[in-house]
């Protein structure tokens, strides 16, 4: 916080080379992945469309990564929750809401997959599947080819804590391990999979396994956006410098239930739920810009208003926007050119 | 033009690709050094160092997850699978992933991999280093699978598999490695993918399959045309996935009768949908009905050497089918 008198007290986003512009542009993007989430499942209930997915509460983190980044060189692997991360890299709640609707034009697949399978070679987000966590491997591929072509690029991987349960989890960082790759898997954990609670998938710690596959493992809470940049830009870092994979573990809560399929009422209370409502960071993180002179009411009301205009406009688009024609159905199975197709 | 074994054809593919292309490398298991535990690989390593003829840990999924991963940066990876036994940790990875990135992205992403799976028995490796695993990828929209029965076409196939734009699974059959030698020129060539080839002529009876059990074919044809007279026509598949219709189709035409052949079990097999094929284009052209010989439908073979023999196709057991064909 700036304070009057002869001791400047460094912000802490300026102590992290994060122009105030930038801390900014970060609250922009969280507060849009916000909004965009909440209209997903309005839309799911009012029956609009048949399937949402939500990632609220952990944008402030997801945001965080994806500014952490080099959008130029580096490779995305999101999982189904990271609408924050995905607006962070460049995609837009147009894109989002396209796919969300499954419509010809969503960039993400030609509405040929479910809301929250993002993918954009452009953005260079990595197309993903439903299976959990076979997206890990891929990003230590992605990490292998940039380190057999000099590339200056990490491959960033997310994944919830229920897939590092997976085979694939381990699988992938012992490989990048080995051979010391650019690569950051990063565990968002909201403490549930489905209807199971942490202790029932694991007993230890995920970022302690690290310690197994020869590179760090860091545990960081969630709702400090500003402490994830750091410790994802320190992981990026790492890996340019040729020091090999990190492990990150972002703690946080989903206070959704797992999809708009699920009813998590059967399984937690709605305290347990609300203690961790009242915890959301993006309030918080407002507040920091506020107490640092750059936020205002003002632009406050002025920014829900372009969201809004922004959300209804893509809304609209996607709405009305066709479907792919089933005349496309056998198309891209496999590559046009060759002449081959079954 | 040069004979050389099945295994050296494999080798010579993977090495003039690499040559030829920097974004080819192998992967898999003892790779490096060692030259694979069958000796495909051999040399790779000296030749074009560590990062390309890349020693894996022992983890299947990542084998193919990795190479999946290097694929969509660009690379053209040849993931080795050590036996085609152990592959089916990798299964997730090849058929929720590999054969569904293309067509997921609506064509943005793509996935050029190889994956090479030694398949087939009679090497006394019992039941987890003998199987032909063919029939749980195939059927899966996305993939192609090869599975060449000649030193040529394992040479052509491979080298088809690298630069094309998809997935390839490459079963390789381990019998054929040392047993099977034929004339693989010099220079460089292709064997087309989706192709099938006729290997002998004949107005008599049509034998269709793909990989070892062929050769038993061709060797008990030559049989029946010097004792009884009979002349087969053989058409190797050589492509399992996509099938090559018209070549199936027009080999059942010469002589309205077909044995189809694989050492994958019958039930489900390759051997099925061929059959399907032609029941549905040609079935009032037949003159018999359409046979089948394949691996029985017991889990896999076993080690000991009479159970072994008794699973495995051989030239009599063809044989003896094709004759009673050719008399129906």
């Amino acid at each position: 916080m700036k304070q009057p008198g002869s001791v400047q007290q460094t912000l802490r986003h300026t102590a992290l080379g994060l122009s105030d512009e930038r801390a900014v542009e970060m609250y922009k993007t969280m507060m849009l992945a916000r909004r965009f989430d909440e209209r997903g499942q309005l839309l799911q209930r009012a029956g609009k469309v048949n399937f949402h997915i939500s990632g609220i509460t952990q944008e402030p983190s997801q945001v965080a990564m994806g500014f952490a980044m080099d959008l130029k060189n580096d490779w995305f692997l999101p999982y189904y929750r990271d609408y924050g991360f995905v607006l962070s890299l460049g995609m837009t709640v147009k894109d989002l809401m396209l796919s969300v609707f499954a419509k010809g034009e969503d960039p993400n697949s030609a509405g040929r997959q479910m809301p929250g399978h993002f993918g954009s070679k452009r953005l260079r987000i990595v197309t993903g599947s439903s299976p959990v966590t076979t997206q890990v491997p891929h990003a230590t591929g992605l990490a292998l080819a940039a380190k057999m072509r000099g590339e200056p690029s990490v491959a960033i991987v997310t994944f919830g804590e229920g897939s590092s349960n997976q085979g694939d989890f381990h699988e992938g960082c012992n490989f990048a391990g080995v051979h010391q790759l650019p690569v950051i898997f990063v565990c968002e954990n909201n403490q549930y999979a489905i209807s199971m609670p942490l202790a029932k998938q694991t007993r230890g710690r995920i970022c302690d396994r690290a310690l197994g596959y020869g590179f760090p493992g860091i545990r960081v809470d969630g709702n400090d956006p500003l402490e994830v940049y750091r410790v994802v830009k320190e992981a990026r870092d790492r890996a340019i410098a040729g020091e090999g994979p990190t492990l990150i573990e972002i703690m946080t809560y989903r206070v959704t239930a797992h999809s708009t399929s699920d009813n998590d009422m059967a399984y937690r209370t709605k305290e347990e739920v609300d203690l961790h409502r009242g915890k959301d960071s993006l309030p918080v993180f407002k507040k920091y810009l506020e107490e640092a002179g750059l936020w205002s009411d003002d632009q406050e009301t002025k920014l829900q208003a372009d969201i809004r205009a922004m959300i209804d406009e893509a809304n609209e688009y996607a709405e009305k926007a066709p479907f792919q024609s089933t005349d496309d159905a056998f198309r891209y199975v496999y590559a046009e050119q060759s002449g081959e197709e079954l | 033009m040069p004979v050389i074994e099945y295994i050296d054809a494999i080798r010579l593919a993977m090495k003039e690709e690499m040559e030829r292309d920097n974004d080819v490398f192998v992967l898999g298991e003892d790779v490096g050094l060692k030259g694979g535990v069958f000796g495909t690989t051999k040399g790779l390593q000296l030749q074009f160092g560590e990062q390309r003829a890349l020693d894996a840990p022992l983890a299947e999924s990542a084998i193919a997850g990795v190479a999946i991963g290097a694929a969509m940066a660009g690379m053209k990876p040849i993931a080795e699978m050590q036996y085609s036994d152990f592959m089916f940790p990798a299964t997730n990875q090849i058929i929720s992933e590999a054969a569904k990135i293309r067509y997921r992205s609506n064509n943005d992403w793509d996935c050029p991999i190889v994956i090479r799976a030694p398949i087939g028995g009679g090497v006394f490796g019992g039941l987890y280093h003998s199987q032909c695993p063919e029939s749980v990828f195939f059927g899966t929209p996305g993939l192609k699978i090869v599975a060449p029965a000649t030193a040529y076409d394992a040479k052509g196939l491979l080298k088809a598999a690298i630069r094309d734009p998809d997935p390839v699974i490459f079963f390789e059959n381990k019998k054929c490695y040392r047993l099977i030698s034929d004339e693989v020129p010099d220079e460089d060539y292709i064997v087309p993918i989706g192709k099938a080839n006729v290997m002998r002529e004949g107005s008599d009876i049509t034998v269709i399959g793909y990989s070892m059990p062929l050769h038993f074919a061709m060797q008990a044809a030559e049989d029946l045309s010097q004792e009884h007279g009979i002349e087969a026509h053989i058409l190797d598949l050589r492509t399992i996935q996509p099938l090559d219709r018209e070549g199936i189709l027009e080999a059942v035409s010469k002589t309205g009768k077909v044995l189809i052949i694989h050492e994958d079990n019958k039930t489900g097999g390759i051997g099925a949908e061929v059959a399907a094929i032609i029941a549905e284009e040609l079935l009032y052209d037949l003159d018999a009905p359409i046979r089948r010989l394949c691996g029985p439908d017991v889990p896999a073979m076993p080690i000991n050497p009479p159970g072994e023999k008794h699973f495995l196709l051989n030239k009599e057991k063809v044989k003896a089918a094709m004759l009673e064909l050719a008399r129906y």
